[in-house]
């Protein structure tokens, strides 16, 4: 892949107000460690850990909750030292509301580590590497929470990106990493590029973050091996496939990974997270959490995972019942209960604004204007995936409209002049397709059966028919006669003993 | 509890917002014709946009929708306005009122309401009443020219024409009409040379249209592909003509400056409902509509063809979407 300066501006995208300012006032925060943690099982994508303690345990800060058991599927740690108090299924911020498997630890306050050692990937095979990452809880921070080590584990990677955009309004957890956490973030990019054995990586990073910026460059002034490559702030540039784009000029359908082209990125606290676990042997027990929005001290938070988000909440200024959103106000969901804790995954708490709640819903009739079309930086004709999804045309919204592209950014609902909630119609489209496609490989599975069935009974008949055949065959002319002599006076028999009776 | 839907924010644009800038792109054009014409087009709007607020009520109250946002989002509006600016200013306010019938009723509502109709409104009015009345919508009036009293002729706008009133009154057929009249008997045309001031009245109220068009892409209610495809389709194809035959026809400037060029360039084939919503499509669509026209104006058997032409199109739009759409991303 050819590395220039140019910036390749995708098509479409909004710009919406970023109101980051209102949280980058005061560095990142940390509370005291909180009395009780309630740790999810699972909190990335993938298979169930299995859970690896008890009620009545004593743990240890770092110490394995829970071990993947699959590939995809990461482990889960203990934040700080104490006791397993219960291990129950518990509210978790999730947008279906579904309460999931939770570990709670009644912490002791002496926050104990685990014996630790500094890890050196270089002396590692590649297989031993595979599993101490696998340990390490790591998962895309950035809010996907995809298992870390699977992007790891490939020799095909060319190019590393650092995903250090931040699109989404109100978000500033990855800002105020890298002003702050600049060498930590450093060293987990170049651990990661050892790992993955390739030269060069590039920092994408959105012209909005100027200190970040600053910060980075003067770090890196000598480093030829990590560039910077600062886009414009258009949202959603922080989107995986726009961003490569931004960065190399190639674009990557839904049909392709950027894996198939030798490209894999990396969000900021994914990185910061690779970087603690190889050089202070550190998992995933924390994250950097924005609490922003409708409250009186907006703040970066550093939080042990597990902490209950009212903590954070009341911390910033706000009030226990206030509605929150998990993620950011264009992708972000309304959290069903706010009496969860925080997971790897929440890169956001944002209180509801009043602006938020005043946003007009009556839906009008789509009139085609085509202002959607303007800012869909999947180059979608989303006025027509509506119009398809309503009449449940689902074979023309994946093969002509490709459905599937769509990556729910928002921007056409953003600028909809009919306030037509167009993600939420895509969502719907995409989960019934989805069911359709389910459904008909359980009928395939079922027809194929029914087929090899039918398949079998004529093959038995056949070979039932050839040995038949093969026997007639066999038998000579003589032996047939004997037979039939042998079946005469059978018969014949048979008739002198009627007639007898008879008689 | 308020329902959050991701997203959580919006851009504030409302349908209401973009036909409340259509509107503004229009008043320059109507300030002239009052000056031009006095307050009869005035009176004109008042009740021919009434009328077609009554019927939108109406049809939303018959098909269960609810009235106040639906009359609020300003479509039957600008379908009205858009209709009344396209008739002569002394037209019967009757004949108004069945044009407005077709436009509202027939047009919009039995197709479905805003967003359903495959024809554009406001010319399905015109075409019923250009086809009904002929002569009616042939005669306009005349102007003495811009004058200050017609400003303060209040009087005028409850002059209600009637039929008799429309043939007596100082009415003469548009430059469009007086050339296809000539051609047909046989006369060559008199081609005065097009500068400020020999430009008829019509032809500054079309300039206007053509400035308050540009408003409106400056606005981004528009983008330039319609206007600028209808314009120069237009002048292309008169120009050919005119190169072929400068006795017989007129010249591309003449096209663009009389007739509804200008009109519906910015306000009427921009119509999103009833356009196509691809780039390389509008493209299209405005060429051929420009094609169109200046066949019938050339050939065809009324002065301006632009309503047919647009009604004709509107018909393609379909099939002109399916085959201008355009790639996705990553499969280029």
């Amino acid at each position: 892949m050819e590395l220039t300066d140019k910036i390749f501006k995708f098509f479409g995208g909004i710009k919406p107000n970023g109101h980051k300012a209102i949280s980058t006032i005061n560095p990142i925060k940390r509370l005291p460690i909180p009395k009780k943690l309630i740790i999810p099982v699972r909190q990335h994508v993938g298979k169930v850990p299995n859970i690896k303690v008890s009620v009545g345990d004593k743990v240890l800060k770092g110490q394995i909750l829970a071990e993947p058991i699959a590939n995809i599927s990461a482990a889960t740690h203990s934040s700080s030292s104490g006791t397993v108090v219960a291990i129950e299924s518990n509210k978790i911020p999730h947008p279906s509301g579904l309460p999931d498997i939770c570990i709670a630890i009644e912490t002791d306050g002496k926050d104990e580590w685990i014996k630790r050692n500094r890890i050196d990937p270089s002396n590692l095979s590649s297989e031993a590497l595979y599993e101490k990452m696998k340990s390490s809880g790591i998962v895309g921070l950035g809010g996907a929470t995809f298992p870390t080590h699977i992007k790891l584990n490939s020799n095909k990677i060319k190019t590393l990106i650092v995903n250090a955009a931040e699109c989404e309004p109100y978000i500033t957890c990855d800002d105020m990493a890298m002003q702050e956490k600049t060498k930590e973030f450093i060293e987990g990019i170049q651990i990661t590029m050892d790992i993955l054995k390739i030269p060069h990586a590039i920092i994408g990073i959105e012209d909005n973050k100027p200190k970040a910026i600053e910060k980075l460059k003067t770090v890196l002034n000598k480093s030829k091996n990590i560039s910077i490559k600062v886009v414009p702030t258009v949202y959603p540039s922080g989107d995986e496939k726009r961003l490569i784009y931004l960065m190399l000029g190639l674009k990557i359908s839904k049909e392709k990974r950027p894996v198939d082209f030798g490209i894999q990125v990396f969000n900021v606290a994914t990185l910061i997270s690779i970087g603690r676990f190889f050089y202070h042997s550190e998992p995933v027990i924390s994250r950097i959490v924005t609490v922003t929005g409708a409250l009186k001290r907006p703040n970066n938070y550093e939080a042990l995972i597990g902490t209950p988000i009212q903590e954070l909440i009341k911390d910033a200024g706000g009030k226990s019942d206030q509605e929150i959103i998990m993620g950011g106000p264009m992708m972000g969901f309304k959290l069903p209960h706010t009496d969860v804790s925080v997971t790897k995954a929440m890169n956001c708490l944002l209180a509801i604004t009043d602006e938020m709640k005043s946003k007009d819903t009556f839906e009008m009739p789509c009139i085609r204007c085509t202002k959607c079309v303007e800012v869909c930086p999947a180059q979608l004709q989303p006025q027509e995936l509506y119009w398809h999804a309503k009449s449940k045309q689902f074979e023309k919204l994946t093969e002509d409209y490709k459905l599937f592209d769509c990556i729910e950014c928002g921007c056409c609902s953003y600028v909809c002049p009919s306030n037509i909630p167009l993600v939420q119609y895509y969502r719907y489209a995409k989960s019934e397709i989805r069911d359709q496609l389910k459904s008909s490989e359980v009928a395939d599975i079922a027809r194929e059966r029914n087929e090899f069935r039918l398949y079998r009974l004529e093959r038995e008949k056949k070979e039932r028919a050839e040995r038949n055949a093969q026997r007639r065959a066999q038998t000579s002319d003589s032996d047939k006669k004997k037979l039939i002599e042998e079946k005469k006076a059978a018969i014949a028999e048979a008739m002198k003993r009627i007639e007898e009776k008879e008689k | 509890m308020a329902m959050i839907d991701s997203p959580a924010i919006k851009e504030r644009s409302t349908v209401n917002m973009i036909m409340f800038t259509v509107i503004l792109g229009l008043l320059p054009a109507l300030f002239l014709q009052i000056g031009f014409f006095g307050y009869q087009i005035l009176g004109n709007l008042f009740f021919g946009i009434g009328f077609a607020l009554f019927l939108e009520a109406v049809c939303l109250k018959l098909r269960n929708y609810p009235i106040r946002p639906f009359i609020l989002d300003g479509s039957a509006f600008v379908t009205a306005w858009l209709l009344i600016i396209s008739v002569p200013a002394n037209i019967p306010i009757w004949t108004l009122l069945i044009g407005i019938f077709f436009s509202i009723v027939v047009a919009k509502h039995a197709y479905g309401g805003i967003g359903s109709n495959p024809f554009n409104p406001a010319m399905i009015g015109y075409a019923v009443l250009l086809i009904s009345f002929p002569k009616i919508m042939t005669n306009w009036p005349i102007s003495d020219g811009f004058e200050i009293r017609n400003f303060i002729q209040f009087s005028q706008f409850f002059s209600i024409s009637n039929i008799n009133e429309a043939y007596d009154a100082i009415v003469s057929a548009t430059p469009l009409d007086q050339i296809k009249t000539s051609l047909f008997l046989g006369k060559e045309v008199d081609v005065l040379p097009i500068s400020f001031s020999t430009l008829s009245s019509y032809q500054m109220i079309a300039i206007l249209y053509f400035l308050g068009g540009l408003f409106l892409v400056y606005k981004k209610v528009i983008t330039w592909h319609l206007p600028l495809s209808l314009i120069l389709s237009v002048y292309i194809f008169s120009g050919l003509l005119h190169l072929y035959d400068q006795n017989t026809y007129m010249s591309p400037t003449f096209h663009l400056l009389n007739g509804a060029t200008f009109l519906a360039a910015f306000f009427i084939i921009t119509d999103p409902v009833s356009s196509p919503t691809t780039l390389k499509g509008k493209i299209i669509f405005g060429i051929l509509i420009g094609l169109i026209t200046v066949i019938i104006r050339n050939y065809g058997g009324y002065p301006d063809g632009i309503a047919f032409a647009v009604i004709f199109m509107n018909i393609c739009v379909p099939l002109i979407e399916k085959f201008t759409q355009p790639k996705v991303f990553g499969y280029e």
